[in-house]
């Protein structure tokens, strides 16, 4: 058998793998890499900055549960990496990121472009190697994709030396991975004696509430978790990253808890005697302060991770394992309780009505609600929508009513701006066909919007509605409430570039939107264009997002529009 | 509560790193921590001596599980174990003094292993009480230098092998649910 270079095994790797589209940009320690690319059948985006990639290669995880490609090179390239490994680790996204490095006899000589990768990347990534030898490339590839996409999905980052990619030897794929420290199969099968404890737990509770995150999304879950609802008649809320995983528009749905969750839900979660809680964990953004949260439940946790149980709020009904065949088995076990807990129904109902969402109008103004409001009924609520992060992420998450799985792709973990866009363009490689639109505020679109480019160039039609009030949004509304008034650095609009011309210099096709008449007429236009668009909306510049929990109150002390 | 806690690791590159960054990232402190390479090649034993309350030592249990190249993780303190530490003490030593210093090391069953005009170094095994003892016993001839290994144990009775992951910790609700499963698959 003939034998191959390092950079062309990882290729050749990279195609046993499945993968077909890999995000990145050469530079000195990857052009070998890069020269097996070039003529590989492999669909290379070229980004015009890495952190790009890593974002896009998130996206493209998020949206189709298996892990996207990005390689870039050492040194400068590899730590522009480190936000979008974060930003991924800290929402369990499937990635594999492949950086170039120095050759292995001048690890640690302060090479030209030398940066410690392995060690920059450990508490960022679920596991990162070094490719010592070109004979150990191939098991390592295959480890990384088994470990990015398996268990509690993350980022895995290779570093693969300059040397390594030039060494020969023969290709051969290894069929399959045995790690004797990682058998998420053991921890995803659920456990039967637990489950019948929640089982009658959840048979027994007067007030249930169900608490549902981003681990019943990565579990592709959507069936058993709609099951769950229609057999039980149990109220539903969900994480930020569990909006998709059941449709908003079902009479069970509370929609989203937490900071600027509904009232309704936090008054839920608040008066439950059972929280069952599938695939979330207990962010601090959720729960609120963490020793008033749900203080009359009893909790139910399902989780593929053990150390997500009891992390930060005890719980009494551990079960450990993967969301989708738990709750298969759980909806064996459960029945009807409508009749049961008619009272809480009825009190769930009545907050519905008391405290529904909404927002002004009248003013002239245009605001974001509206507009995310008719993104949605535009795309019947079914398309893929990517946020950067903010106060245009808050109102996306309210007012967007998600209904399909795999729809809202938003860094809620870290809270990274400028995630929204290049996570859109991968999202779109990903679920080719679909439509697929990023909201985005002027604060988050400008920390990546060189990536214009990168949709212009390969024609990647995503739909951005860019929301521009002329602040960091969410930073004002704090120094609103808690600074008083004093709004330092918040403040865009005098300096915000012609986001129109920007996109036009770029060769995206833009509109403007000044009115609130032509927010329909201009969403229309962009979602039939046949390529990328943007909307560029002039917003109410002083608006907050309500409800609103101040840090570190209970869920239950909200503050809502007058 | 101080807990003795054995991990086995792959024993490559990094894993060290991966162990000690998990510890300062989440702000668990280590006592000591001990690494060597076991029977077995290809794994290294690791013995961390850590403090915190049940749920601080449930969460180092299970972060460690999740590490890939950590293979097994056991809180020894839960189970009727040897631990041992191996410590080098450099004690001023004038001829006035020599008599009364070898009796402290001849009761502590150490040994001297090193002498020279104005000092002699003790080598002195045990358990933590032992060796605190014994320090304190020394501190008042002076101790120029002290090196200790920190703690190594194991259990008396079961043997961590690398087949799979288990938790094995006390407190952790996580492990009912892990310990009635083997039962079940053993039926």
């Amino acid at each position: 058998m003939a034998e191959l270079t390092g950079a062309q095994i990882l290729i050749e790797s990279l195609k046993q793998e499945g993968v077909e589209y890999v995000f990145g940009l050469p530079g000195g320690a990857i052009l070998p890499t890069f020269d097996a690319l070039y003529d590989s059948g492999l669909k290379l985006i070229l980004v015009r900055h890495e952190q790009g990639a890593t974002h896009m290669a998130d996206g493209f995880g998020r949206a189709t549960g298996r892990p996207g490609v990005c390689i870039v090179t050492s040194g400068p390239a590899a730590t522009n990496t480190v936000t979008g490994l974060a930003t991924a680790y800290m929402d369990s996204a499937p990635l594999v990121c492949i950086t170039g490095q120095v050759a292995t006899h001048a690890i640690g000589s302060d090479a030209f472009q030398e940066a410690d990768v392995i060690g920059i990347t450990r508490p960022v990534t679920k596991h990162n190697f070094l490719v010592r030898d070109v004979r150990q490339l191939t098991r390592t590839v295959k480890e990384a994709f088994y470990i990015a996409g398996t268990g509690r999905p993350g980022p895995v980052l290779i570093d693969f030396p300059v040397d390594v990619s030039r060494a020969k030897c023969e290709f051969q794929y290894p069929k399959e991975v045995n790690i004797r420290g990682y058998q998420p199969k053991k921890t995803a099968a659920p456990d039967s004696e637990q489950i019948e404890k929640a089982a009658e737990a959840i048979m027994q509770s007067k007030r249930p509430c169900l608490y549902v995150g981003g681990g019943a999304v990565a579990s592709d879950a959507y069936k058993e978790v709609l099951e769950l609802v229609d057999k039980t008649g149990i109220p539903i809320t969900t994480t930020v990253l569990g909006l998709g995983i059941f449709p908003e528009t079902h009479p069970s749905s509370l929609r989203m808890l937490g900071m600027h969750g509904t009232v309704y839900a936090n008054y839920a979660v608040q008066g439950s005697d059972l929280l069952i809680s599938v695939g979330a964990r207990f962010d601090d953004r959720v729960t609120g302060k963490i020793d008033k949260f749900a203080p009359h439940a009893k909790i139910i946790h399902i989780d593929i991770d053990p150390s997500s149980i009891s992390k930060t709020v005890k719980v009494h009904y551990p079960i450990v394992g993967d969301v989708k065949p738990v709750l298969k088995e759980l909806n064996k076990l459960v029945k009807d309780k409508r009749k049961q807990i008619k009272d809480w129904l009825t009190q769930i109902e009545e907050w519905k009505k008391k405290h529904p969402l909404k927002y002004r109008e009248g003013d002239g103004q245009i605001r974001q609600e509206y507009i995310i409001e008719k993104v949605g009924e535009l795309t019947d609520h079914k398309a893929v929508v990517t946020t950067g992060v903010g106060q245009h992420q808050m109102w996306t998450a309210q007012w967007y009513q998600f209904s399909s799985p795999r729809s809202m792709i938003t860094s809620g973990g870290l809270g990274t701006m400028g995630y929204g866009f290049p996570a859109a363009i991968g999202a779109q490689l990903g679920r080719p066909g679909e439509t697929v639109v990023c909201i985005d505020g002027d604060g988050s679109f400008q920390m990546t919007m060189c990536e214009l480019v990168t949709a212009s160039h390969y024609k990647i039609p995503v739909k951005i509605i860019l929301m521009d009030n002329g602040h960091h949004g969410m930073v004002r509304q704090w120094q609103e409430l808690f600074y008083n008034r004093r709004f330092s650095g918040s403040q865009l609009g005098p300096s915000n570039p012609d986001f129109v011309k920007i996109a036009e210099a770029c060769g995206v096709f833009s509109l403007q939107v000044s009115e609130k008449e032509q927010v329909v007429p201009a969403l229309e236009k962009a979602l039939k264009h046949d390529g990328p668009v943007l909307v560029h909306c002039k917003v109410a510049k002083e608006d907050n997002v309500y409800p609103m929990v101040p840090a570190g109150h209970a869920l239950d002390q909200v503050m809502d529009m007058a | 509560m101080k807990h003795i806690i054995s991990v086995l690791v792959e024993n490559h590159f990094g894993v060290l790193a991966h162990v000690s960054g998990l510890f300062s990232a989440r702000g668990f402190n280590i006592d000591s921590l001990a690494v060597g390479e076991t029977d077995d090649p290809t794994v290294s034993r690791m013995t961390i001596v850590a403090q915190g309350d049940d749920r601080i030592i449930d969460q180092i249990m299970k972060q460690l599980n999740k590490l890939i190249d950590v293979i097994k993780v056991q809180d020894l303190t839960q189970e009727e174990m040897i631990e041992r530490e191996l410590v080098l003490v450099k004690v001023t030593a004038t001829p006035a003094s020599r008599a009364a210093l070898m009796q402290i090391v001849s009761t502590f069953r150490a040994k001297i292993v090193g002498v020279n005009p104005k000092s002699v170094t003790v080598e002195v095994t045990g358990n933590e009480s032992k060796i605190d003892a014994m320090l304190e016993l020394l501190r008042p001839f002076g101790i120029r230098e002290v090196a200790r290994t920190g703690t190594i144990a194991v259990s008396r009775a079961s043997e961590l092998s690398t087949n799979g992951k288990d938790v094995s910790s006390s407190s952790s609700s996580a492990k009912v649910s892990k310990k009635s499963k083997t039962k079940k698959s053993k039926k």
